[in-house]
């Protein structure tokens, strides 16, 4: 791409020089036959080309082809065409539910306490009693700036049955040693807490964003009725802040039920599948069992539930507008 | 406004404010005593909670496990060239969408907001049949290419480029300035700050994406960072001292980055959806 830049610079300099002069060599030939095709219709396409022709090759392409591949099942060297059989697989699979039942789970528990103590941090620090707001600011955001995979295995190594510093903390206090990788239920609450730590700092810095936005004379208005800060907050900031809202728990969503690095490197899915995610489902039958149909149909769920719950966000917050 | 505040609700707000912050940057502190302590340090009861100076033998352990100063490079050489490639590729579509008016610019921009909602990983088959039959599996094309045209990089560069004046661009072509000469030297210098936001989103993409160079690099020597580490993880006799070290390479660049430009990061890390 940059070949053609240089001599078009070139050619833009030299423009004005050549155009009187009018003589017909072999460079002003060639600067005329380009210039038939970059004009100011046709250049908008060149620009878009190279975005398009990845994106056709490496989205659109693997889009299609995977659904296509979701009806197939592999037979010898090749595919054959089995209808609706991966997916009436799917429905009958418990460990597929159980996937489902996971992912929803963590969703349904994590992302409200996730944003709730974002909004909460946000409004603290938003006070103008606080100082060093840049100091907090950065220490809350830090986390997010993590590999999830670095991330996880912090936690894993905190979070160590036998050794691990939680549960020596934990002994301090008079608390028995808590078995967090390796037990059903403590395993959820060891995976929620990892994705908590990374994410919470993440959404604190939109919340204080969109809190900052917030005109200063509604709250001064509320001060003259006589409303308290309890009620400045449910009445003006929430309010206020609904697109925010709706921005961080769409990104939420669609980040939890993509949840993949944290519980691969936690716990494997494990105990007993208590952290089978469903993108952690369809890796394993992808690239363990190399089972691509069957992955295909789940990838396909996967789209399907992503599509309806953001249709419905959006229709939520259209219905107010 | 401020005059009946309470010195207890101050020491309050404080104290909220320190435990959280303790929560949120405690584990780095954790990690780097890992990092530098052989293996059974952290361990043990009660743990060693200063650093070592075991550092340098947990590198060289860790160089002689999974070559780490090769996997570094390849995570730097495959995250440099991505951001590379995929920025200025994303901001010229931005361009085009932004300053544009052209047949199907709608439709095929609806289709790129269409796809920022689509799972990445419905995509990881068919990718790896892609390059598979190519013969480019465990090569740094195959994790570089996919993701170029990252369509929530396009999006936010035609967002940012609207704010440029049309009569800008009118101006430079009135003085016969080539279309590739206004938007490479005109319309880049101008985007600067966006260019950079957007720079620092696709570095954290590349840097810390997992799922597919998992997938696809199959030898030791061609890993990334985050998967050399997961492979370290995986092993039956797990090294903690190496373990930290290595996620500690794998944070540390990118904290002493986001330490120095920490506007533009947070701005980038957020996809500029957070104006700074």
């Amino acid at each position: 791409m940059s070949q053609p830049n240089a001599e078009q610079m070139a050619n833009a300099n030299h423009e004005p020089n050549k155009q009187p002069s009018k003589k017909p060599g072999p460079s002003n030939q060639k600067t005329k036959s380009r210039k038939k095709w970059i004009t100011p219709k046709t250049v908008p396409y060149l620009f878009i080309l190279p975005a398009v022709t990845f994106f056709l090759i490496f989205t659109v392409y693997p889009v299609i082809s995977s659904l296509l591949l979701s009806f197939q099942t592999r037979a010898g060297s090749g595919y054959e065409f089995v209808g609706l059989d991966n997916y009436i697989r799917l429905f009958q699979d418990t460990l597929f539910y159980k996937a489902l039942g996971n992912t929803f789970l963590i969703l349904l528990i994590q992302v409200p306490i996730q944003l709730f103590l974002a909004v909460v941090i946000a409004v603290a620090l938003n006070s103008q009693l606080v100082k060093m707001k840049s100091f907090f600011r950065i220490a809350f955001f830090m986390p997010a700036i993590t590999a999830l995979v670095a991330s996880s295995i912090i936690f894993m190594i905190i979070l160590d049955e036998n050794y691990g510093l939680a549960n020596y903390v934990l002994s301090l206090f008079g608390i028995e040693a808590i078995a967090w990788l390796s037990d059903p239920f403590w395993a959820k609450v060891a995976l929620m807490a990892a994705i908590t730590w990374r994410w919470t700092g993440y959404n604190m810095v939109i919340f204080l964003a969109g809190l900052q936005n917030i005109p200063g004379s509604l709250y001064e208005a509320a001060e003259m009725d006589g409303a308290g800060k309890v009620r400045q907050f449910f009445y003006i900031t929430v309010p206020q802040l609904k697109p925010i809202f709706l921005f961080t728990f769409v990104l939420s969503t669609i980040g939890t039920l993509q949840l993949f690095d944290e519980p691969y490197i936690l716990t494997q899915g494990g105990p007993n599948n208590a952290t089978l995610t469903i993108t952690l489902y369809l890796y394993q039958n992808g690239f363990r069992y190399f089972d691509f149909g069957y992955a295909s149909a789940i990838a396909y769920v996967l789209v399907l539930i992503i599509g309806v719950l953001s249709w419905a966000q959006m229709k939520w917050a259209g219905e107010d507008k | 406004m401020n005059q009946q505040i309470s010195p207890l609700k101050k020491t309050f707000l404080y104290a909220f404010l320190f435990i959280g912050v303790i929560i949120s940057v405690f584990p780095f502190y954790w990690m780097f005593v890992g990092a530098t302590n052989p293996s059974g340090e952290i361990f043990k009861v009660p743990p060693n909670f200063l650093p070592g100076n075991y550092g340098w033998e947990n590198f060289k352990n860790l160089n002689e496990n999974i070559g780490i100063i090769r996997v570094m490079g390849n995570s730097l050489f495959i995250t440099l060239t991505f951001t590379a490639i995929s920025a200025i590729v994303c901001t010229a579509a931005g361009y085009a969408f932004a300053k544009f008016q052209f047949k199907g610019r709608n439709a095929i921009f609806f289709m790129l907001l269409v796809a920022i909602m689509i799972p990445y990983h419905v995509t990881l088959i068919p990718l790896f049949e892609i390059f598979g039959s190519v013969g480019w599996l465990n090569t740094f094309q195959a994790v570089i290419l996919p993701q170029v045209a990252y369509p929530f990089a396009i999006f936010l560069m035609r967002q940012n480029m609207q704010s440029i004046p049309d009569s800008l661009l009118e101006a430079a072509r009135v003085d016969g300035a080539g279309e590739f000469h206004i938007f490479f030297r005109i319309v880049l210098p101008v985007m600067r700050p966006a260019l950079a936001a957007v720079a620092i989103f696709l570095f954290m993409f590349q840097w810390n994406n997992f799922i597919w160079p998992l997938v696809v690099l199959q030898s030791q020597e061609m890993y990334t960072l985050p998967v050399a580490l997961s492979s370290l993880v995986g092993m039956s006799r797990i090294d903690y001292g190496q373990v930290m070290m290595g996620t500690t390479l794998s944070t540390l660049p990118i904290m002493i980055f986001f330490l120095l430009l920490q506007k533009q990061f947070i701005s980038g890390i957020l996809g500029g959806s957070v104006k700074e």
